[in-house]
């Protein structure tokens, strides 16, 4: 009996694993899993790697990437201007973050922002932001807000308009985009990089459930406004000029009557006058230094 | 089927008293901890993280209980010479196998079950103390009911652990078992790499021997769906069904082989 028993207890076993093997052919056959997504990991040698060791508990690994990006990138912002490995380790920090969670939305925004951020607020790397873009739009090539970050790049920190708008014009052709951005593709090809658009996309922006990046866009819009005020001070300042031989200063215009104390910047420090040329600055104490370069329209 | 459900019971009675429940504590307290940890240390995403860390935490738990008792199962009646007295009542080897694996299938799914409820609960919690802004930037809802198919696929790949660990602890030593069986488990993550070896290699040999083994290794890594269900990503029923339908006859086949194995050894 026990012989016949055996040969049973194989042959079910072995009906079993076949039945197991038919079935996980067929579950790959009807729900093919994305072979595609792990060719594009496997050019990131070091993400690949981790995403091994880490079997599946790579999406936990990623977040430790991230608590580490967002640390060593609050570190280096806090650490001086003379550190000499600032914001080294952001880009691949947030790489490997998104290679071990390729859905990890927030760091490929964050990237975007601040890679690009000129220094000393960020390691002043547009070109990096944009890599993480791409390869976030080569795992969510429908979700127009990567196209648009791109897009953000290029204009606010690349000052190349031409390439800022076809990134737009992509985002417009998205699903679910938003109808604004048809008409500011077309405005940026015109216009260029004027204060009104820059103002608007750091307005969306600032519309974010994120902390951190309402807090950057309010930053810039802040700058803005400093920008228009620069411009109608040194508007009075050409009205008024000083008496041959005299220097410029907040002094004489106050004197004039013209200015009734020293003017100050958004966040409440005073503005500097270069006393040879007039030219008004931001001071290197206000919170608002460093300024972005100055924006220029492509057709007047 | 009494003589399986005795068994069954004595092995959860026996892991009480062994103090596995104490992991739930530990659980929830890493959990708790970890909440208020995570939100002082990132720039938001602090659900997306508990929502992680909860799932990791549920698999890595059992993971351990499952290689960990699994092993001991049949080995530690061996070294204690209890199994003459069990194999001399009216239980035969395959009901004390399959009673074994049951036991320790019911106290996997009471351990996942209740780290599933201390999961919601801090994820509720969450919800409750965020303001609605916040939610509404998150991938998917904070208590999203679809966390539960990562549970689910993480309980069925325990139950495929817990089957490979008693298929060990049927001829081996209990070291030698885990180590097999957490070998066994690493393989099984590799898996899907096997499957496309033939990208890698020019030998077609080497192509068909890496397909075959990925078919003969568990396919562990087909029961992650931990991070579609955290950034809300679509997991279809179809593919539950396959996944878990694969577990199972893999769960029979290494029982039946268990059985097998096991009613052939001497114990005199």
């Amino acid at each position: 009996m026990r012989p016949r028993r055996d040969i049973a207890l194989v042959v079910l076993a072995v009906v079993a694993f076949a039945a197991a093997v038919s079935l996980q052919m067929m579950r790959d056959r009807w729900y093919p899993r994305d072979d595609a997504e792990r060719e594009q990991i496997l050019y990131v040698r070091s993400g690949a790697a981790l995403q091994r060791i880490t079997l599946s508990f790579d999406a936990l690994a990623a977040d430790v990437y991230w608590i580490r990006a967002i640390q060593n990138y609050g570190g280096d912002r806090l650490s001086g201007p003379k550190a000499q490995t600032k914001y080294q380790l952001l880009f691949p920090l947030l790489d490997l973050t998104t290679t071990l969670d390729p859905y990890f939305n927030i760091a490929y925004r964050f990237g975007a922002i601040f890679l690009s951020e000129a220094y000393p607020g960020g390691p002043g790397r547009p070109d990096q932001s944009v890599a993480l873009l791409e390869k976030a739009i080569t795992v969510m090539p429908q979700k127009w807000q990567y196209y648009h970050d791109v897009g953000f790049v290029y204009y606010w920190r690349m000052r190349d308009y031409e390439t800022a708008a076809k990134w737009f014009q992509k985002a417009a052709a998205q699903p679910n985009a938003p109808n604004w951005l048809q008409p500011l593709a077309a405005s940026m090809l015109v216009h260029g990089n004027d204060r009104v658009a820059a103002r608007f996309l750091w307005q969306q922006i600032a519309k974010s459930e994120e902390a951190w990046l309402r807090r950057n866009a309010e930053h810039a819009l802040l700058q803005l406004q400093a920008m228009d005020q620069i411009d109608q001070l040194e508007a009075v300042i050409q009205r008024f000029p000083p008496a041959a031989g005299e220097p410029h200063s907040w002094n004489e215009l106050m004197r004039k009557r013209v200015l009734i104390r020293e003017p100050v910047d958004p966040v409440g420090t005073p503005y500097l006058i270069d006393p040879v040329t007039g030219r008004v600055r931001v001071s290197e104490q206000s919170p608002l230094f460093p300024m972005p370069e100055e924006p220029r329209r492509l057709t007047q | 089927m009494r003589a399986i459900r005795v068994v069954a019971v004595n092995v959860f009675r026996e892991s009480v008293r062994d103090r596995v429940p104490y992991n739930l504590v530990v659980f929830a307290v890493l959990l708790i901890a970890s909440s208020y940890l995570i939100g002082q240390l990132t720039a938001g995403q602090d659900v997306k993280i508990i929502k992680d860390l909860g799932l990791a935490a549920t698999s890595i738990f059992g993971l351990f209980i499952a290689i960990f008792i699994g092993i001991g199962l049949v080995s530690k009646e061996v070294e204690r010479r209890s199994i003459y007295a069990l194999l001399s009542k009216p239980v035969s080897r395959a009901q004390f196998i399959a009673g074994k694996y049951a036991g320790l299938v019911l106290t996997l799914a009471v351990n996942v079950s209740v780290m599933a409820i201390a999961f919601y609960v801090i994820l509720a919690y969450m919800v409750w103390t965020e303001p609605p802004t916040i939610r509404a930037g998150w991938d998917a809802p904070g208590m999203d009911p679809a966390l539960l198919k990562a549970v689910f696929l993480i309980f069925i790949e325990l139950m495929l652990v817990t089957a490979i660990a008693l298929f060990f602890s049927t001829f081996s030593t209990p070291i030698l078992s885990a180590a097999l069986t957490f070998g066994l488990y690493v393989a099984g993550h590799f898996n899907a790499d096997l499957k496309n070896f033939e990208k890698v290699v020019s030998s077609k040999a080497a192509a068909r021997l890496a397909r075959g083994a990925y078919h003969v290794l568990p396919d562990l890594s087909a029961f992650d769906v931990k991070t579609q269900v955290v950034h809300g990503l679509p997991v279809s029923l179809g593919y539950l069904g396959a996944t878990a339908a694969y577990g199972l006859t893999y769960v029979a086949a290494l029982l039946l082989v268990s059985t097998f194995i096991f009613s052939r050894r001497d114990f005199k």
